[in-house]
């Protein structure tokens, strides 16, 4: 049961982020990887509300799993932001390829923090 | 000219976009589940360091370094082996909303220098792993192209 949550999970999150990152290409050119910086931020949003809602006891652990593990583990990724700030650094500029990396980890640290904030204030 | 190929573009995505999205769904579901297996076999402590998703995530970075250099460089693949294992299977092991919320329950906790610590940790090996995986790949192939020639 707790396999078959994560893969469902999985095989929504992931392509949602394909989805988001192509309608983002499409509006906004290849320059800048928004669609990845959107995912992460708000899948690091996602799991923090996620993960306050557990420790409040207002989330099962199946819901973690489906969500958690599963949906924002695959919505979110590392591998393509690395891929693509190293892509900026060699194609684009370095400013672009450092405000991505320190703006990706910023935004999203933020977007958990807010997000945890938001489930303390529901369920707290 | 530009105009021409970007609309041959979009009339390819449109067609293959289906068959795309699936095997973006079916390697996703792959690679999560295959990061909640490594995080069963290793289990990270209560407060302590995350090596598990740091691992995770630097593996899956030096996999997408070589990934991506064989199949835009070295020779063209089936147009759904980037979809299937880039975006699909190495986007759904790594993670970063999980590296994020670590950060924040370990600041929570208390344990605000590690949180830090494993927040510059990751990246610069995140980085470093993707680079070295990409350079690495370049120069294999460099040296399997002009062994062909020789």
């Amino acid at each position: 049961m707790n396999w078959l949550l994560v893969i469902v999970g999985g095989m929504i999150g992931a392509p949602l982020r394909h989805l988001t990152d192509a309608a983002l290409r499409k509006r906004y050119g290849t320059g800048f990887p928004w669609g990845i910086l959107a995912v992460n931020v708000a899948g690091s949003l996602i799991l923090g509300v996620l993960t306050g809602a557990v420790v409040a006891g207002a989330a099962s652990s199946h819901v973690q799993l489906f969500l958690g593990t599963g949906l924002c583990g695959a919505l979110t990724t590392y591998s393509t932001f690395s891929y693509e700030t190293l892509r900026l650094a060699e194609n684009g500029s370095r400013c672009h390829a450092a405000a991505n990396a320190l703006g990706s980890v910023a935004a999203g640290l933020g977007a958990a923090f807010a997000g945890m904030a938001a489930a303390e204030a529901l369920w707290g | 000219m530009k105009r021409d190929e970007s609309a041959a573009e979009t009339a390819y995505v449109t067609r293959g976009e289906g068959k795309v999205v699936a095997a973006v769904a079916v390697g996703g579901g792959m690679g999560a589940v295959a990061r909640y297996a490594v995080s069963l076999w290793w289990p990270t402590a209560p407060g302590g360091f995350p090596w598990t998703t740091l691992v995770v995530n630097v593996a899956g970075c030096a996999a997408i370094g070589v990934l991506m250099v064989l199949v835009t460089e070295v020779r063209p693949t089936h147009p759904l082996v980037r979809p299937f294992l880039g975006t699909g299977f190495l986007g759904g092991f790594t993670t970063f909303s999980t590296y994020a919320v670590d950060i924040e329950r370990l600041v929570r906790e208390g344990h605000a220098r590690t949180g830090l610590a494993y927040l510059a940790l990751t990246l610069i090996a995140a980085l470093a792993a993707a680079w070295g995986a990409m350079w690495a790949t370049r120069r294999a192939a460099v040296s399997v192209s002009t062994g062909w020639r020789a």
